[in-house]
């Protein structure tokens, strides 16, 4: 539920006008914002005049538009709340559109404000023009040009409306100079009128029974859970379906947290990086129970052979969705919570005795274990030290590549919204930023932002943000001094020619770099040093601390589906041969 | 196969080029697009003839019901629906031949609606396959040039409708 702030802006009584900028911030406090994220410019003048007056509304000074729309995206997967950019015309604009796209791919609810030149002066390619709404139009869920200031008030209410509600996903509104000017009457907050768009809340019960009748048959049914699961608040509903029916549970990236991995019923993660057990349960089950998830292509392989003996109920809130990829035996369209609630009513329990016997035994002979090239420190085992000391209920947000799978993988993830990863988009950049969001979003709670070297420095400056606002994050900075992914690449499918991903000639001296920002920095190299690295950063309560572990140079993250291959056929470490270990 | 649909839609701001945009967007092919006032609140009829399967057909209908603005979408089956074109045919002219081209203009029940010294505009309305027909009577006259409205469709009386989601092909 949003909570909702006062007010402090004018009082609303009728009759009272009010500037668009005035009428702007007054429809926003009526959502309930508490947080924008924005980098000021000329055309936004007059709203940032108003926020000079407005201190319940806590804008968030970035120091890219970038920054602020992965912190807004980052402050929404933590908060379940939508997120808030504000950036001024043309540039401004372009800057979010990377993170619009990485919010949209995800299904991330975003307000994304743009200011507009002019109403007249549109397409007259003024100083700092851009059709940014025609720019972002194939990546946002909606958008408006707003085109007087008595348009203001509504256009905010149902742009809230369209992005937290259904599959979320951002919406923006260009508001134009003038129209933030102009003056008009201030009216109670009212719902648009939206006749073309009605999600769809209760499943369709014939389509239950029908899903309950299939797993009732069930001898290995496999839950597939994806990130609409925590944006539909299911985990809670989700575990006890899958303790009810005794099924195991596998989940997407962005899902996961929707289950706990330290459950028993847990197979983690599967897809090109998951989990070996997760991906063989998948290709012989007989059941696949599918919720908020979508069949990407990272997580189905080769889809011919993707759970080739399964029967498909696909719970997902987007028609869209379903039997778009892989067809659905039982489609059920609506929210997940009210589905799975629905469905485990009905259900009854299952005797997978045998089923998990056999994947508590494949399990215990294939970890997800991967091999150091050099007695340097082992990214996944700096991972597996950093969550144990951390403990389970930070948020961990990470950037892109391979600390990305390697947190996936190694991190644990008990609980829903503790995990912000862009998974669709795949954004380098994405990890600090969105920490920051977190970080603001969750006062109180501890913010991890697993990076790398590569990931670190495209997005580097919101470190300045971080430390503006006394952020105490912790920067897991996974120093290879490679674009190690795309290295990984070349290493198994280019003959390890490294072309262009060698970074170590030009990487900064990232300890002074950090300190410069007036942030904390500490370098680590060996297994021995990484508790107490952990433990004196944690200490640290008003300012970000950068922890750089130099880590083996050319370790691949295993296992892994290769490209094009099914999933039946992961490619494991092979300790025995030329592994650190 | 060709086949059409009827796409009612709030006009508001950019609400055309999210439903063309999709078109490019994903791959979808369009043969023909007509679009028109529909009533006085602001909602708006494309007609839209695409070529594709079912499946083709499905994935559209679901992805233009991602639109925001989007009100409903209905295939019309050709069987069960009445499909015009309109269409302004230039065809080279001269006084020998003004007669025959106009009595050609009428085996299509084509109308002339420019005389001119060089040329002859006729009106043509018709399913596609009729104007096709017709350019192709008219072309050893030399068609200077022609502009085609795409197809607009209403359903017959009492046919069945396929509304949105009920296409969905779902076997269980």
């Amino acid at each position: 539920m949003k909570e909702k702030a006062t007010p402090k802006a004018p009082a609303a009584s009728a009759g009272v006008t009010m500037t668009g900028a005035e009428l702007l911030v007054k429809a926003l406090m009526d959502e309930g914002v508490d947080t924008v994220f924005g980098y000021p410019g000329g055309v936004l003048l007059g709203i940032y005049d108003v926020l000079y007056d407005t201190p319940a509304l806590n804008h968030i000074l970035v120091r890219h538009e970038q920054g602020a729309a992965h912190a807004a995206d980052g402050y929404a997967r933590a908060s379940g709340k939508a997120g808030v950019v504000l950036v001024t015309s043309g540039p401004g604009a372009t800057n979010t559109v990377t993170g619009t796209a990485t919010a949209f791919m995800d299904s991330v609810p975003l307000v994304v404000l743009t200011g507009q030149v002019a109403s007249a002066a549109i397409g007259q390619d003024a100083f700092q023009e851009a059709d940014i709404v025609g720019i972002t139009r194939p990546i946002t869920k909606h958008s408006y040009l707003v085109k007087s200031a008595a348009a203001v008030q509504a256009t905010v209410a149902e742009a809230f409306h369209i992005a937290t509600t259904g599959r979320p996903g951002p919406v923006l509104i260009d508001l134009p100079v003038d129209v933030m000017r102009n003056r008009a009457t201030l009216q109670p907050r009212s719902e648009g009128r939206l006749p073309g768009y009605q999600p769809r809340g209760e499943g369709n019960p014939p389509q239950i029974e029908k899903a309950a009748r299939l797993l009732s048959a069930a001898k290995r049914p496999v839950i597939y859970a994806g990130g609409g699961v925590i944006s539909a608040g299911a985990s809670e509903v989700l575990r006890r379906l899958a303790v009810k029916l005794n099924a195991p549970v596998v989940t997407t990236l962005l899902g996961l947290g929707s289950f706990p991995e330290d459950h028993p019923l847990s197979l983690g993660m599967l897809g090109m990086h998951g989990q070996w057990t997760a991906n063989t349960a998948v290709s012989h089950c007989d059941v696949l129970l599918t919720v908020g998830a979508r069949f990407d292509d990272r997580v189905t392989g080769r889809l011919d052979r993707f759970a080739p003996k399964a029967r498909v109920i696909h719970i997902d809130i987007d028609p869209a969705s379903i039997s778009k990829v892989v067809t659905a035996h039982v489609p059920i369209v609506g929210d997940a919570r009210c589905i799975l609630e629905a469905l485990n009513e009905v259900v009854l329990p299952l005797n997978t005795v045998a089923w998990c016997d056999q994947l508590a035994r494949w399990k215990a002979a294939h970890p997800a274990v991967s091999a150091p090239s050099d007695p340097r420190l082992s990214a996944p085992e700096v991972v597996r030290q950093v969550s144990a000391r951390v403990g389970k209920d930070c948020v961990v947000a990470t950037d892109v590549g391979q600390n990305q799978m390697f947190t996936a993988q190694h991190w644990g993830f008990v609980r829903p919204r503790t995990l912000l990863s862009s998974g669709g988009l795949g954004t380098m950049g994405y990890g600090l930023p969105a920490a920051i969001g977190a970080a603001l979003a969750c006062p109180g709670q501890r913010v991890v932002c697993v990076t790398g070297d590569g990931g670190f420095q495209m997005n580097m400056q919101e470190l300045a943000t971080a430390v503006h606002y006394r952020l105490p994050i912790l920067v897991v900075l996974l120093n290879n001094g490679y674009l190690g992914m795309v290295r990984q690449w070349q290493d198994l499918f280019f003959d390890k020619r490294y072309a262009h991903t060698d970074l170590e000639m030009g990487n900064p001296n990232f300890q002074t770099l950090v300190r410069s920002f007036g942030a904390r920095a500490e370098q680590v190299k060996t297994t021995c040093e990484i508790d107490g690295a952990v433990e004196r950063a944690l200490m640290v309560t008003d300012r970000p601390s950068v922890l750089e572990f130099i880590v083996s140079r050319e370790e691949n993250v295993m296992p892994m589906v290769p490209a094009g291959a099914a999933t039946t056929e992961m490619l494991e470490a092979d300790l025995n041969r030329g592994g650190h270990r | 196969m060709k086949r059409t649909l009827s796409i009612w839609f709030h006009n508001r701001f950019s609400a055309l080029p999210r439903i063309t945009g999709l078109f490019s967007g994903k791959g979808f092919p369009v043969e023909s697009m007509a679009v028109g006032v529909a009533s006085e609140d602001g909602v708006t009829r494309m007609t839209l003839t695409t070529l594709g399967d079912d499946s083709l057909v499905e994935r559209i209908t679901k992805q233009l019901h991602r639109l925001i603005d989007v009100i409903q979408v209905v295939e019309l089956a050709s069987v069960s629906s009445v499909e015009r074109e309109l269409a302004l045919v230039k065809v080279q002219s001269s006084p020998a031949r003004q007669q025959e081209i106009v009595q050609l203009a009428d085996v299509f029940r084509g109308r002339v609606v420019d005389m001119g010294a060089r040329t002859v505009t006729v009106e043509l309305t018709g399913r596609a396959e009729k104007i096709n027909a017709a350019i192709d009577r008219f072309s050893p006259y030399g068609v200077v040039e022609f502009s085609r409205s795409g197809a607009v469709a209403l359903k017959r009386d009492d046919a069945p409708e396929r509304v949105g989601k009920t296409m969905a092909v779902t076997p269980v």
